[in-house]
C-alpha cells in the first residue's frame, strides 16, 4: 500500500528554484490536495513524484522505498492531467481497457475491472463512442477511468478538473472523491481552485514560491490558518493592520485605526503592530445600535450572489469591511446607503504578526 | 454610448443552428452577462455583434442602426477573444495604448489611461516586457486592460477572467464591474460561470442551444428561475420527481417517489401530472431533532456525506423514500459537526418550493450541464 514520502525536495531551471527543501509525507489512503498560485511550484512537485521530472536534491519514497532512479512506468501511479490525453482512434472501453492488457492482464479479468469502472464514472452507455464525440467532462471521466482500471493504487491528478465548466467541475469532483475512497486509493490532487481542494482532501498543503507554507486539514485552514497568506488564499477574509491595545483576560484588544476590536487570541505585548483577519460570513452587521455593536458604518456596495450577499462597509475608522450574509428579510431591507453596524465575534478574531514585507505583499495570490 | 438590439438571429455552421432565432435588447451602459455551458452559442453570440462573423437570418443593430453589413473596425467595438489576440512584437504598454492613440487620443492621454488599466490588472510592473514573455493569466490581464483602455463604447468580452487561478479570478471580478461602470462601456460578458454572472452583470441572459432561456437582473434569475435548466445552472438544486394527487385553492399534494407525499403552494398543476419539485440547497432545512407535532414536509434520512466548501458546508442525505437532497449550511451557522451515517430531518419549506412539469426529454437530459 503506497505512502509517499519526500525529503528536501528541491529542483532548480537555471537560476530559478521551482521547488525548494520541501518535506512532505502523504499516508496510504489519504487524499491530499496541493494548491497554490501560478508558479508556486505545485505542478513541479507532483511530477518529481510521478517521475516526469527529477528533482535536483533529497529523495522520493513511495512505499517506504527510494523512487528516484525507479523509471515512471514502474513507480505504480496513475497519472491524470490537465490536458486530456485519450487515444483518439480508440474508442472509450479501450482507452480504458488498455492499461490492464499491455500489463498482460487475463481478457476476462480486464473486462471486468474496465466494466465496473466504467459503471462507476457513469460510462457504460458509452464505450462504443469515441472520444471525439464526447463532451470534455465525460472525456476527462474516461481518463480518470483508466487511471483507476491501471490498477495503481497512488494516483496523481495535475488539476484534472482544469479545462471544465465551473458547473462540470463541481459534479466531478464529488464522483472523483467518492471513486478515491470508495477503492481505497491515495491521492495527490494538484489544483489552483481552494474550493475544489476543500471539498476532496483530507489535507491540504499551501504552496507559495516554491516553499509549502501551511498543511492542515480544510477546516483547520479555512477557520484557523496559520499564515496570512493562507487565511487570504484559501478564501475572502477582512485584513486590518492594527496596534495591540491591551490585554484581557478573553484575549486581546486591538486598536485598528480608533476603533476598537476584540480577539480571543493572545498575543504578546511586544508585537506592536499586528494584523487581524476575520471572514466576511463571520462578521455581524445589524441596523440598530447595541453594546456589542462597535464599528459604526455604511453600506457602499451590495452585491446579490445566489444564497449569499455582500456588502461592502464603509467604517467610521476609514476601512472597507466586507460582510457577507446569507440571503434572508433582513438582507432584503439593506440598501446602499445605510447606516450600519458591524461586530466582530472575538473567536472568529485571528491576529498575526505584521509581516516583513508588509500585508500586500505577503497576502499576494501571484 | 451604444444600445444593442438583435432581431430572430439565426447562425448556422453546417446543420447546427450555434444561435437559433435569438432576440436581445441592451440598453445603453448596460453590463449584460451571457450565461451558459460549453457549446452553447456564447462565443458565436459576441462573433456576430462584433461582427467578424455575419447572421444566416435576422438583423443586429448597434445605436438603433443595422450593422449586418457594417464591418468590424466601423461598428465602434472593442473585443476581446479568448485566444488574446495581442501584438506579439509590441511591448506590453504599447499593446494597451494603441486602441486609444488610434481612436486619435493625444499620446500623453492614451499612455495615462494605459498605464491606469495596467495598474488595475496588476500588470504595471510589467509595462516593457513583450506578450510572449508573460505568463498565461497575466496575457489574458492584458487583453483585458487593453479592452478597458479602448475608446470604444462597446466592449465585448469572451470568458476574459477564465485563464486565472480561482483566488484571483474572485478578485478581480469586482474591479472588472467598476472598471467598465466607470469608463462607461456598454459590455457583454460571456461566461460559464454563474456565480461570475451574478458579480458582473446588471443583468443575466441564459443561453442553451442557441436560444435565450431566460434574460433578468441575477436576483431575479435566481429566485425566479423560468425552467429546470436555469434553476439548475444558476445556483444548482433539490430536484424531486413526483405527481400530482390533489389540489385545493392553497397548493397541491404531490406524490414523491415510494408513496411520500409533499406540499407545494402551487395550483397550476391538475392532478395527475407529472411535475419536478426544486428547492434550494440553502433553503433545504436539516434537524437533528423535531417536535411532537407532525410538520409538513418533514422527511428522515440520513447523512450520507458532508464537504465543507468554506463559507458553507454541503450535507448529503439519503431520504428514506430513496431520495437524495443535499442541504447547505453557512459555516458560520453550523453548531456542531454532523458526521455520515448519522439519522437526521430534512424539511422542505413549501414556499421555497418551485413546480415545473416534468420535461418531455426526461428530467437527466434537462440537468444535463455539458
Amino acid at each position: 500500500m503506497p505512502s509517499v514520502q519526500l525529503v528536501n525536495i528541491s529542483k532548480r531551471y537555471g537560476n530559478i528554484t521551482a521547488v525548494k527543501n520541501v518535506n512532505l509525507t502523504i499516508e496510504n489512503k489519504e487524499y491530499v490536495c496541493i494548491i497554490g498560485p501560478s508558479g508556486c511550484g505545485k505542478t513541479t512537485l507532483i511530477k518529481c513524484i510521478s517521475g516526469i521530472i527529477q528533482p535536483s536534491n533529497g529523495t522520493i519514497y513511495i512505499d517506504g522505498k527510494v523512487m528516484n532512479d525507479v523509471p515512471i512506468n514502474e513507480r505504480g501511479v496513475g497519472y491524470v492531467f490537465q490536458d486530456i490525453a485519450l487515444f483518439p482512434h480508440m474508442n472509450i472501453y479501450e482507452n480504458v481497457s488498455y492499461g490492464p492488457l499491455v500489463k498482460g492482464w487475463e481478457l476476462s479479468k480486464t473486462r471486468t475491472l474496465v466494466e465496473e469502472m466504467l459503471n462507476m464514472m457513469a460510462l457504460s452507455e458509452r464505450t462504443n463512442d469515441h472520444p471525439n464525440v464526447l463532451s470534455g467532462g465525460a472525456q476527462q471521466k474516461t481518463a480518470i477511468a483508466r487511471a483507476l482500471a491501471s490498477g495503481s493504487q497512488l494516483l496523481l491528478l495535475d488539476e484534472p478538473l482544469g479545462s471544465l465548466d465551473v458547473k462540470v467541475r463541481a459534479l466531478l469532483r464529488h464522483e472523483l472523491k467518492r471513486m478515491i475512497k470508495d477503492l481505497e486509493l491515495t491521492a495527490v490532487h494538484v489544483t489552483h481552485d481552494q474550493e475544489e481542494a476543500m471539498a476532496v482532501a483530507d489535507k491540504i498543503i499551501v504552496m507559495k514560491t516554491g516553499k509549502i507554507v501551511e498543511v492542515g486539514t480544510p477546516l483547520q485552514l479555512y477557520l484557523h490558518p496559520k499564515n496570512l497568506f493562507t487565511a487570504n488564499f484559501v478564501g475572502e477574509a477582512n485584513f486590518f493592520e492594527g496596534q495591540v491595545d491591551s490585554e484581557t483576560k478573553e484575549g486581546t484588544k486591538v486598536n485598528v485605526n480608533g476603533l476598537v476590536l476584540q480577539s480571543s487570541e493572545k498575543v504578546s505585548l511586544k508585537e506592536n503592530k499586528i494584523v487581524a483577519a476575520i471572514r466576511p460570513e463571520f462578521v455581524i452587521m445589524e441596523k440598530r445600535r447595541r453594546k456589542e455593536l462597535l464599528w459604526k458604518g455604511k453600506i457602499e456596495t451590495e452585491t446579490f450572489i445566489g444564497n449569499m450577499v455582500r456588502y461592502e462597509v464603509k467604517t467610521e475608522n476609514d476601512k472597507t469591511v466586507v460582510v457577507k450574509m446569507p440571503f434572508s428579510s433582513a438582507t432584503q431591507e439593506w440598501q446602499v446607503g445605510n447606516q450600519v453596524y458591524l461586530m466582530f465575534p472575538p473567536d472568529s478574531v485571528l491576529l498575526y504578526p505584521y509581516p516583513q514585507l508588509g500585508l500586500e505583499r505577503e497576502i499576494s495570490v501571484e | 454610448m451604444p444600445s444593442i438590439r438583435l432581431v430572430n438571429v439565426t447562425k448556422k455552421f453546417g446543420k447546427i443552428s450555434a444561435i437559433n432565432n435569438l432576440n436581445l435588447e441592451l440598453n445603453d451602459g448596460e453590463y449584460l452577462c451571457v450565461l451558459g455551458p460549453t457549446g452553447s452559442g456564447k462565443t458565436t453570440l459576441l462573433r456576430l455583434i462584433a461582427g467578424i462573423i455575419g447572421p444566416d437570418e435576422g438583423e443586429i443593430y448597434i445605436d438603433n442602426k443595422l450593422v449586418n453589413d457594417v464591418p468590424p473596425q466601423e461598428r465602434n467595438v472593442a473585443y476581446v477573444p479568448q485566444n488574446y489576440a495581442l501584438f506579439p512584437h509590441l511591448s506590453v504598454i504599447e499593446n494597451v495604448a494603441f486602441g486609444p492613440t488610434s481612436k486619435g487620443l493625444d499620446r500623453e492621454e492614451a499612455y495615462k489611461i494605459s498605464m491606469n488599466m495596467l495598474e488595475m490588472t496588476r500588470l504595471s510592473g510589467r509595462t516593457d516586457s513583450l506578450p510572449n514573455e508573460l505568463s498565461g493569466g497575466m496575457q489574458q490581464r492584458l487583453a483585458l486592460a487593453r479592452g478597458l483602455a479602448s475608446n470604444a463604447g462597446l466592449l465585448l468580452l469572451d470568458e476574459p477572467l477564465g485563464a486565472l487561478d480561482a483566488r484571483l479570478r474572485v478578485e478581480l471580478r469586482y474591479k472588472l464591474r467598476t472598471l467598465v461602470k466607470n469608463r462607461g462601456f456598454t459590455a457583454v460578458h460571456v461566461t460559464h460561470d454563474q456565480e461570475e454572472a451574478m458579480i458582473v452583470g446588471d443583468r443575466i441572459a441564459v443561453l442553451r442551444h442557441g436560444q435565450i432561456q431566460q434574460v433578468n437582473i441575477p436576483y431575479a434569475v435566481y429566485n425566479e428561475p423560468k425552467s429546470i435548466f436555469v434553476a439548475n445552472f444558476v445556483g444548482g438544486a433539490n430536484f424531486l420527481e413526483g405527481y400530482i394527487i390533489e389540489r385545493d385553492q392553497q397548493g397541491a399534494w404531490v406524490q414523491l417517489r415510494n408513496r411520500y407525499a409533499a406540499r407545494i403552494n402551487e395550483t397550476n398543476y391538475s392532478p395527475g401530472e407529472r411535475v419536478v419539485l426544486a428547492i434550494r440547497e440553502e433553503q433545504t432545512e436539516i434537524f437533528k431533532r423535531v417536535g411532537e407535532r407532525q410538520e409538513i414536509n418533514l422527511f428522515s434520512g440520513t447523512i450520507q456525506s458532508s464537504s465543507f466548501l468554506g463559507s458553507s458546508i454541503v450535507v448529503e442525505v439519503l431520504l428514506e423514500n430513496g431520495d437524495v437532497v443535499n442541504s447547505k449550511i453557512p459555516v458560520s451557522q453550523q453548531k456542531r459537526k454532523l458526521a455520515s451515517n448519522e439519522k437526521v430531518y430534512i424539511k422542505l419549506p413549501p414556499e421555497n418550493i418551485k413546480t415545473y412539469s416534468y420535461p418531455q426529454a426526461g428530467l437527466f437530459r434537462e440537468l444535463e450541464v455539458i
